[in-house]
């Protein structure tokens, strides 16, 4: 059998596509604002919280990272309603984003602080500041600016792992493109076209990093 | 409704074999094919580095299930009629073999330059001096973050289940179907996969520790 590509019926419903496409972006943007903010809190609190409070913290960040994101989005998605939580599915989407990538990027982020040296913690020490002061002002800049490129990769790893989300019937790129592949039965040049979406949308997070790492950790530095 | 059984506990725990068999033969037909990449990475003719270079751009840029939906249903279109099984063993192939080919080509370039220049000022040829001097010492490095991504190829395993494969999640997802207990179910799930990962996590983290303090006193003596 020779198999005649047919682009035609894809292109027609790139309206679709792109809605997707921008949902995708949407809800991996959102979950790394706020995992980010939850990362910041929980490599604080694993390095210098009440001990029962940093071994919480461990378990959450082995816990996340020792188990697929699957299963963690369908635990949220469809045990949670048992207790009475209940989420629509872009927001099942958008809270395991954020509950799986924070406990990434706070690994991440303890790294970059236990890469800060301890003269610059003794520094806000003998100036008077509390622990978290010295952590928010002192510590934390220098601490993003080392794993920056790590945050950056963990952001495009979330970003291709969202695509699972079409499991829930989230309507994200990957769930516009199965709906479509079963409308007009061309499966191939449906998935073809997403992926090269998702490589586009992955190459130009990689490019919007570069360019925020220079604003904010090069030219911020000469003010 | 019926209730959560011991039985029912024993399918998940039996489909565990299915997530543990995908997972190593993804890691030895990857690791094969990962060597390949990690070598051709390197090459010193610029075309097929660039090729490598693209492979890995393009499998670990695109979502793993963007890659099984393609293998899947894309060469059956060709006329290729795959069962599940070839069709996810070939796409974790591919994918297993863009990651470990990128961290084995860090671990191959790590190795001091002066050890490909003293291979050479004793006539070595190429390939020799890449599998007798150079390898043997990154597979060194090369381990920890290999079993690191070992963690990564058993999650990832989860996916197939998407397109109807059956492991570990599929047959969570199957036993929920049939006793209507998600809050029992999938923590149990979460809990088997676990059981996988950690040992791995913390193996992974234990070479790494013992490599660095290794390079901080013994190496130089």
């Amino acid at each position: 059998m020779t198999y005649v590509f047919q682009f035609g019926i894809v292109f027609d419903q790139l309206p679709l596509l792109l809605e997707g496409a921008l949902l995708t972006i949407r809800l991996a943007a959102t979950a790394m604002v706020f995992g980010l903010a939850v990362a910041v809190m929980c490599a604080y609190l694993r390095t210098s919280g009440p001990k029962p409070v940093r071994v919480l913290v461990a378990a959450y960040v082995e816990g996340i990272r020792n188990t697929p994101f699957l299963v963690q989005l369908y635990i949220i998605y469809f045990s949670l309603p048992a207790l009475g939580i209940r989420f629509e599915a872009n927001q099942a989407a958008v809270v395991a984003m954020v509950v799986s990538f924070g406990a990434y990027a706070t690994e991440i982020v303890r790294a970059g602080v236990q890469s800060v040296p301890v003269g610059q913690v003794e520094v806000g020490l003998a100036l008077g500041l509390k622990r978290f002061q010295i952590y928010r002002l002192i510590v934390l800049f220098p601490a993003l600016k080392v794993v920056f490129p790590a945050l950056a990769s963990q952001f495009i790893l979330l970003l291709l792992g969202s695509s699972v989300v079409s499991a829930i019937s989230a309507n994200e790129l990957t769930a516009v493109a199965n709906s479509l592949q079963s409308t007009t039965f061309r499966a191939f040049e449906v998935y073809i076209v997403a992926t090269v979406m998702y490589l586009t949308i992955a190459v130009a997070f990689r490019g919007f990093f570069a360019a925020l790492y220079w604003i904010v950790f090069v030219r911020g530095r000469e003010r | 409704m019926r209730f959560f059984s011991v039985n029912d506990f024993l399918f998940i725990l039996a489909a565990t074999r299915w997530t543990i068999l995908l997972s190593l033969l993804a890691f030895a037909l990857g690791g094969l094919l990962g060597v390949l990449v990690a070598v051709l990475r390197i090459a010193r003719f610029a075309p097929v580095r660039l090729a490598a270079a693209g492979y890995i751009q393009l499998f670990q840029g695109t979502p793993l299930l963007m890659q099984l939906f393609l293998i899947y249903y894309g060469l059956s279109l060709f006329g290729w009629r795959l069962d599940a099984w070839t069709a996810v063993t070939i796409a974790y192939t591919i994918y297993a073999a863009a990651f470990l080919g990128d961290i084995w080509r860090g671990c191959i370039q790590a190795i001091p330059k002066e050890q490909w220049e003293a291979g050479r000022a004793l006539a070595i040829p190429y390939l020799p001096q890449l599998f007798l001097i150079i390898l043997p010492q990154a597979i060194r490095i090369a381990i920890p973050p290999t079993v690191g991504f070992m963690v990564q190829l058993v999650k990832a395993t989860a996916v197939a289940s998407i397109i109807g494969f059956v492991e570990l999640t599929r047959a969570g997802q199957l036993m929920t179907n049939a006793t209507f207990q998600p809050m029992v179910v999938y923590p149990i799930v979460a809990g088997l996969y676990f059981a996988l990962c950690w040992p791995l996590s913390v193996w992974s983290q234990r070479l790494e520790t013992q490599m660095q303090v290794e390079n901080a006193s013994g190496r130089r003596k």
